[in-house]
């Protein structure tokens, strides 16, 4: 086995072999999964909470108004002032007391009305409470240009446009936000990945230089085949982890759709069924089966050339940022030192999440978008964030994605080799906690 | 010796092959005219050496003054920024470092690897095959009595165990020159001795050792050369033996039992230079360090001997130590 080999394979099973990589790897789905099932319990926890409001209605509009559902419920008071009423409303612990005086029309009561509250009222009941004046409004204004109640309860009707693209193929509303969020998971795998794994790749070089390895070490094999050993080590081992992950996640939503109901192998043949027969189902759809379209869609984004990107752009990616990793871990004593350091690196990939949230999602090939994609340091993840509309018409042109691929691996020729400068010099000094001025002094050694 | 030159021109370096062949032959290292800057300090200013196949050979000098740099630069951790090196009789390559064992200063093992898979790990990165490396560890093992720790953590062990590991490291792929970087730092007096045994085997099995310290009494007895380094700068080397000849510088020290010793110290004082001196009365002794003229000491024995019975008359040889003071002494004098 040539040198570089055996530091792959070494590092590999240092990492795999690791007790925390381990536990890593069967904890955290269960930890995320849990705090997934935990947040959504909570809030239902939260929301299932019975609020009593007392409305104490002096007017005579509104009286039908107030249905208690599952909320909020409503206790009419009668014959009482607003004083007795706050009294009786704090007294007996209710939620709060709405008060509506006498008017003469509609809006004149509406607008004096009030809520008291022990504490300030929370948006939820605010808001069905305004949904409610609103609605009122609206009708009297209707009816007030001579609309009917049963016009009015025929105006009120939901409305979604249908949406086909040039192809012909049909979209679901919300399609695009569903891709969109497959593109920012893949982005933020991306970039956790890079701040775990190349963390390890960054104390791996400090524990060979306190151990005093390093000399003995870099006494047979070149430096620059130590940091790339390492750097690739430690990536398959943390592709290792990726495997297991897909693989027990793939395994996982097939349990749950086989639970749900949804027919997978029939989910392929829909997808080629011809368009007509598409747009021709859509309409009469019953909601039952807009799960089954939206499982449909899913499985229509292209996958396999999600996946093909997301190697290639994790990949470069990972390479150029733990490269710098392990140049920090070789100019420093201890982990500690690493700080002011550590900080530049992630700043670029917080900025590619938060564009990618902010920009990308709402404009995929705005111009904003478009450049983060070609800056190498944030490409892996924007572009990923991207991908899922597809690539070519509709999607990202062909050349972006060339060219971002393309700028990425000149970075990532010119970074390994910087990187390697300031690591051969730094694994050999200690003591000493370099300045940015040191380290590029020692590029010139 | 112009070395880069006759490199450039290749029918040159023919005849120089033939011309230095004995150089060659006998010279596993020469360093020729080596020089290492860092920014604007110097590391090593024009350092030449030759170091003697199967040899024992002392890289003395105080610390910062250039050993690990040159140790480094031999090793391909660094590059000098100009000068050759020659090892075996061919400038230095990449391919040599399988031929060269090396031990640093600055030491250590994997804390949590085993024993057996790192000692293995590092052989064969210094190119062994894996079963020849197996059957390697475990002679070497058996042989400093270390044989079941192959399953044990480094973290396990104790330092002076984890040097014995450090030691087999070095020497298992049976390298032509062995290069020991303040080697016996860290051996409790037992473990440094059996080293020192192991070391000596080595070179009678022909293999060349060079010794890198600032405490230079604790190599001068094995060593056969030296250089002495000071300041970025070789200021000496050779034979040991020769060196010593060449400083001694003709003091003795004598113990007599004599009965009126100030007499013969003053008497003695007038026509030659006592270094020291110290009359016991009571037990009528003398100890006094005396310098001679010239090497021939008859006379003046003879002459000695008619005053009092003497006890010892020793040569003072110059130590590594007295020599490298001497030298640097000389030196800032000079300049």
């Amino acid at each position: 086995m040539n040198k570089l080999g055996l530091i792959i394979r070494r590092e590999y099973l240092a990492k795999v072999r690791n007790k925390s990589f381990v536990i890593m790897t069967f904890l955290s789905p269960i930890l995320m999964v849990g705090m997934v099932v935990l947040i959504a319990y909570l809030t239902k926890i939260n929301d299932s909470e019975t609020r009593i409001i007392a409305v104490l209605n002096e007017s005579s509009f509104f009286t039908t108004d107030f249905n208690s559902n599952e909320n909020n419920s409503y206790i009419v008071l009668r014959d009482l002032n607003l004083e007795k009423a706050k009294d009786t409303t704090s007294g007996l612990g209710y939620y709060g007391l709405l008060h509506i005086p006498n008017g003469n029309t509609v809006e004149a009561v509406a607008n004096s009305a009030y809520f008291y509250s022990k504490e300030a009222p929370s948006n939820s009941v605010l808001d069905k409470l305004d949904a409610i004046f609103q609605d009122r409004l609206r009708q009297q204004k209707l009816m007030e240009l001579g609309v009917s109640a049963e016009e009015f309860a025929n105006i009120d009707n939901r409305f979604q446009i249908n949406t086909e693209t040039f192809k012909g193929q049909q979209n679901l509303k919300g399609i695009n936000e569903i891709k969109a969020f497959i593109g920012g998971g893949f982005g933020y795998l991306i970039m956790m990945f890079i701040i775990i794994y190349g963390g390890f790749v960054m104390r791996s070089v400090i524990e060979e230089k306190t151990s005093r390895i390093i000399e003995v070490i870099i006494s047979s094999v070149k430096p620059f085949q130590l940091m790339m050993g390492k750097i690739i080590g430690t990536s398959l081992a943390g592709l290792t982890q990726f495997a297991i992950w897909i693989v027990s996640a793939t395994l996982l939503l097939f349990v749950v759709m086989s639970f749900l109901g949804i027919d997978a192998t029939g989910l392929e043949n829909t997808s080629v069924m011809p368009q007509g027969a598409m747009s021709n189902m859509a309409p009469m759809t019953p909601p039952t089966n807009e799960m089954q379209l939206y499982a449909n869609e899913l499985f229509q984004i292209p996958w396999a050339m999600l996946i093909f990107f997301f190697m290639i752009y994790f990949v470069l990616g990972y390479l150029i940022y733990s490269s710098i990793y392990a140049a920090i871990g070789a100019a420093v004593d201890n982990e500690t030192d690493t700080q002011q350091f550590i900080f530049p690196i992630i700043l670029p990939l917080m900025l590619a999440i938060y564009v990618g949230f902010f920009s990308v999602f709402s404009n995929p090939h705005g111009p904003i978008a478009v450049g983060f994609s070609l800056f190498p340091l944030t490409s892996p993840i924007v572009m990923l964030m991207r991908l899922p509309g597809g690539i070519g018409e509709g999607g990202v042109p062909v050349w972006q994605v060339l060219a971002s691929i393309g700028l990425l691996l000149g970075t990532f020729i010119g970074i390994v080799w910087l990187a390697a400068k300031i690591y051969r010099i730094g694994i050999l000094m200690y003591g000493k906690k370099p300045s940015y001025k040191e380290l590029f002094k020692w590029l010139k050694y | 010796m112009r070395i880069e030159y006759l490199f450039k021109h290749k029918s040159l370096l023919d005849q120089f092959y033939i011309f230095d062949k004995i150089a060659f032959m006998n010279n596993i290292l020469v360093a020729d005219r080596i020089t290492k800057q860092f920014g604007n300090h110097f590391a090593l200013k024009n350092v030449s050496l030759e170091i003697p196949r199967n040899s024992i050979y002392g890289l003395l000098g105080p610390n910062g003054a250039g050993k690990t740099t040159l140790i480094r630069i031999i090793n391909q951790i660094t590059y000098q920024d100009s000068g050759t090196i020659l090892f075996d009789g061919e400038p230095l390559k990449q391919h040599h470092i399988s031929m060269i064992g090396y031990l640093p200063e600055e030491r250590g093992l994997y804390k949590s690897m085993k024993v057996g898979e790192q000692t293995l790990y590092l052989a064969q990165l210094k190119g062994l095959e894996k079963a020849e490396a197996k059957k390697r560890l475990l002679f070497w093992f058996e042989r400093l009595e270390i044989g079941d720790w192959w399953n044990k953590k480094i973290h396990e062990l104790s330092k002076g165990m984890a040097q014995k590991i450090q030691f087999i490291v070095t020497v298992l792929h049976e390298p032509k020159l062995l290069i020991f970087d303040e080697p016996f730092s860290g051996f409790d007096p037992i473990n440094a001795n059996i080293i020192k045994e192991e070391i000596l085997r080595l070179k009678e099995k022909g293999t060349s050792i060079i010794f890198s310290t600032h405490r230079m009494e604790s190599v001068e007895e094995i060593c056969e050369y030296i250089a002495l380094l000071h300041n970025s700068e070789k200021i000496l080397d050779g034979k040991l033996s020769d060196i010593k000849k060449a400083y001694k510088n003709n003091i003795f020290k004598v113990g007599m039992a004599i009965k009126n010793g100030e007499a013969l110290l003053k008497q003695l004082s007038e026509s030659f230079q006592i270094e020291s001196s110290y009359y016991d009365l009571e037990r009528a002794q003398l100890e006094f360090q005396i310098k001679l003229p010239s090497e021939d000491t008859r006379s003046f024995l003879t002459h000695l001997s008619s005053k009092g019975t003497i006890n010892n008359f020793v040569e003072t040889i110059p130590s590594a130590n007295d020599i490298f003071i001497r030298t640097v002494q000389s030196k800032s004098i000079h300049e």
